[in-house]
C-alpha cells in the first residue's frame, strides 16, 4: 500500500465485515514512532483462524473473511522496524466480550516507514460506505489531537443519514480543521 | 473547528429532503473496496464518484456504494453500474478522472464509455 491510511481503511473493512457495532481507530504518534490500534466488537476469530491470518497464503475459502490485508500491514510494520500483534475473541467462546484488536507499531525514522497519508479520506470513505456501524477515531500527535465519534454525530443528526453528502463534507472539514489548528 | 452547530444546521436543511430520497434511486454505482481495490486506488475513485454525483445534482437517482472483492483483482479499481432493465456495466482500471467522465457521459448522458469497460477478450 502507498499510504498507511490505506492499510487502515483495508483492515477496518474487516471489522465491518465481522459485524462490529463499534470500531476504534487509535493512532498514537510521537516525533519518532507511530502506534496504530484497530479494535472492534465484531464476531472475532477462533484460535485456528487467528493463527492463519498473518500467513499470506492462508485462506479459509469457505468464508473468505481474510486475505492479504493483515499480512500487508504486518509487513509494513516489520519492515519499518516495528511490531505487529493481533488478538481476537470469537463470539462462540466469548459471547459477552468478543472482537478483534490489531496493533502495529512503526519506527518513523526508518527509511521503509510508509507515511500515514490521507487519513481524513480514509475516515470519510469508511463512514460513507458503512453508515449503520459506528467508528471512533483518535489521533494524537506532537502538538495536538484529532478525533471523531460517529455516535456523537448521529445524536445530532436525529435520523438524517450520516452518509448524506453534506454531512460527509462536514466530517471532512471538521477533521481537517482539527489538524490545521494543531499544526 | 467546524462546530456541531453547523452540523445541526445541515440536519435541519436535510430533514425534509431525506423523506423524498428513500427508495427512489434508479442507478446503483458500486466500487470494489477490498484489499485489491484499495491498493490499486479505489479510494480516490469512490470519492470522485460521490463528489461528482452531488456536483451534478443527481444524488436523488444515483446511489454510490462499496462492495468487497469482485473477483477480477488485476483490473482494479473496478466500478460497476446497475440500472433497472439494462445490462450491468463493468468499468475497469478506473481513475478519479475517468470516474467523473462516467458520471457526466454515462449516468447523465446515457452512453456507456466502452473504452473503459471490461472486454470479453480480456478474460
Amino acid at each position: 500500500m502507498k499510504e498507511l491510511s490505506l492499510n487502515i481503511l483495508d483492515i477496518t473493512e474487516n471489522s465491518v465485515k465481522a459485524e462490529a457495532t463499534l470500531t476504534e481507530i487509535i493512532i498514537d504518534e510521537t516525533s519518532g514512532s507511530l502506534t496504530l490500534t484497530i479494535r472492534d466488537d465484531g464476531f472475532g476469530m477462533n484460535k485456528e483462524t487467528l493463527a492463519g491470518v498473518t500467513d499470506p497464503f492462508y485462506t479459509s475459502r469457505k468464508t473468505r473473511n481474510v486475505g492479504m490485508g493483515i499480512p500487508l500491514l504486518k509487513l509494513a510494520a516489520e519492515q519499518a522496524g516495528g511490531e505487529f500483534t493481533i488478538e481476537s475473541r470469537s463470539k462462540d467462546e466469548y459471547p459477552d466480550s468478543h472482537g478483534t484488536s490489531v496493533k502495529a507499531s512503526f519506527d518513523k525514522t526508518n527509511i521503509d516507514f510508509t507515511p500515514l497519508g490521507d487519513i481524513v479520506s480514509t475516515m470519510t470513505t469508511l463512514i460513507q460506505g458503512h453508515p449503520d456501524t459506528d467508528f471512533r477515531f483518535i489521533h494524537t500527535f506532537p502538538g495536538g489531537t484529532a478525533e471523531l465519534d460517529t455516535r456523537e454525530i448521529k445524536a445530532v443528526l436525529e435520523g438524517v443519514p450520516i452518509n448524506t453528502f453534506e454531512v460527509i463534507r462536514w466530517i471532512e472539514d471538521n477533521l481537517k480543521s482539527q489538524y490545521s489548528e494543531n499544526s | 473547528m467546524k462546530s456541531l452547530a453547523e452540523l445541526q444546521a445541515i440536519k435541519d436543511k436535510m430533514k425534509d429532503k431525506v423523506v423524498l430520497r428513500e427508495g427512489s434511486s434508479d442507478i446503483r454505482v458500486v466500487v470494489g473496496m477490498a484489499t485489491c481495490g484499495i491498493a490499486a486506488g479505489a479510494r480516490p475513485v469512490l470519492n470522485a464518484l460521490v463528489e461528482e454525483v452531488n456536483a451534478q445534482g443527481i444524488s436523488d437517482k444515483v446511489t454510490v456504494s462499496q462492495t468487497g472483492c469482485i473477483g477480477i483483482c488485476q483490473f482494479e479499481p473496478v466500478v460497476e453500474v446497475f440500472e433497472a432493465g439494462k445490462d450491468k456495466v463493468t468499468y475497469v482500471k478506473m481513475t478519479a478522472e475517468k470516474a467523473k467522465e462516467v458520471v457526466t457521459k454515462h449516468l447523465i448522458g446515457g452512453s456507456v464509455l466502452t473504452d473503459y469497460t471490461l472486454k470479453d477478450e480480456n478474460l
